[in-house]
């Protein structure tokens, strides 16, 4: 299936949770914020949420700033 | 010193410092502990999924400081909404740093968007710390909305030029009854101390920090000037005048008169 991901469309293998998308990717669940379809999800529902194609997904973290 | 009160909140430092720019995390991390503060501030960004980056919060002490999350980047309520919940989202205590600039090249606040974005974060539940043009009635304005403070800007940010907007920030430090924190443009702890001198609450210091071969020796110099500032207040600065009055007595043996 095809997920765009922070602006890149990407292919994964169905199924894929949000919680194995991050590991795939060598993210850790505490340091990021997941929104998906423009509903930004709580951690206790990475492992419950299937992704679907075409989903949108935006992973955003801290950085520095003033 | 005396403490900071922010949204029944209590702070020793009245030194909030950005977390941007620095050349590295460990030049970031000697600022923070020289400055005293007890507020960093901190932005979001997508993450590169092709090269992810060490997270900065591995690198900050969630204990001793307050992470304050800011907006950047956003150019109306909407955007600066939407960054304020993901921030929430990632952990952080529902304290936020409103800032909308839709201007590219001076970064100027937009004052109607973000009267709009602090209405709704307020209601959301948000304490919402608003960077803001040095206007006085629209401080008024955010105050009325529920803004836990007013951040007027002194200058531009990352400009380093000093309390530009004196006369107004004067007007809003008079008039506000909520923490004035001056923020943007600051670039000499002599202007920090100025600002303090005039009794903002606290300032909030970046590009100063950063754009230095010393940040943690220039954060202890800005410590050093808020110190002195709100010290210098407190005590109450002595009149200005047109004609010099001696402070040594003039009368004396030398002539008779």
């Amino acid at each position: 299936m095809q997920l765009i991901i922070n602006g890149k469309t990407k292919e994964y293998q169905e199924p894929l949770t949000v919680l194995h998308l991050l590991q795939q990717l060598d993210l850790s669940p505490e340091r990021v914020v997941v929104e998906l379809n423009r509903h930004i999800l709580s951690p206790d529902e990475h492992n419950s949420t299937e992704l679907k194609s075409d989903d949108t997904i935006e992973l955003v973290q801290f950085v520095g700033g003033g | 010193m005396d403490q900071l009160m922010i949204a029944g909140r209590q702070f020793n430092s009245r030194l909030l410092v950005g977390t941007g720019k620095f050349a590295s995390n460990q030049a970031m991390v000697a600022a923070m502990e020289h400055s005293g503060s007890e507020i960093v501030t901190v932005a979001l960004r997508r993450v590169d999924i092709d090269n992810p980056e060490d997270s900065l919060l591995s690198h900050i002490d969630s204990e001793r400081y307050l992470l304050l999350p800011n907006t950047s980047g956003a150019r109306d309520a909407e955007e600066a909404v939407r960054l304020a919940r993901l921030a929430r989202a990632a952990g952080c205590e529902p304290w936020i740093k409103l800032e909308v600039t839709p201007d590219p090249y001076y970064l100027l606040p937009d004052p109607i968007e973000t009267l709009k974005a602090a209405e709704i974060l307020v209601k959301d539940g948000f304490v919402v710390l608003p960077y803001m043009p040095a206007d006085p009635v629209l401080a008024k304005h955010l105050e009325e909305a529920g803004t836990a403070t007013v951040m007027p800007l002194g200058a531009p940010i990352g400009t380093n030029r000093g309390v530009r907007t004196r006369d107004l920030i004067a007007i809003i430090i008079e008039q506000s009854s909520i923490p004035v924190i001056v923020d943007a443009g600051l670039g000499a702890p002599s202007h920090a101390a100025e600002a303090m001198e005039m009794g903002a609450d606290a300032v909030l210091v970046n590009t100063a920090l950063a754009d230095t071969p010393n940040p943690a020796a220039m954060a202890q110099a800005f410590r050093k000037g808020v110190e002195a500032g709100r010290e210098a207040y407190l005590a109450g600065l002595g009149t200005q005048r047109q004609q010099a009055e001696a402070s040594s007595p003039l009368t004396g043996f030398l002539r008779n008169e």
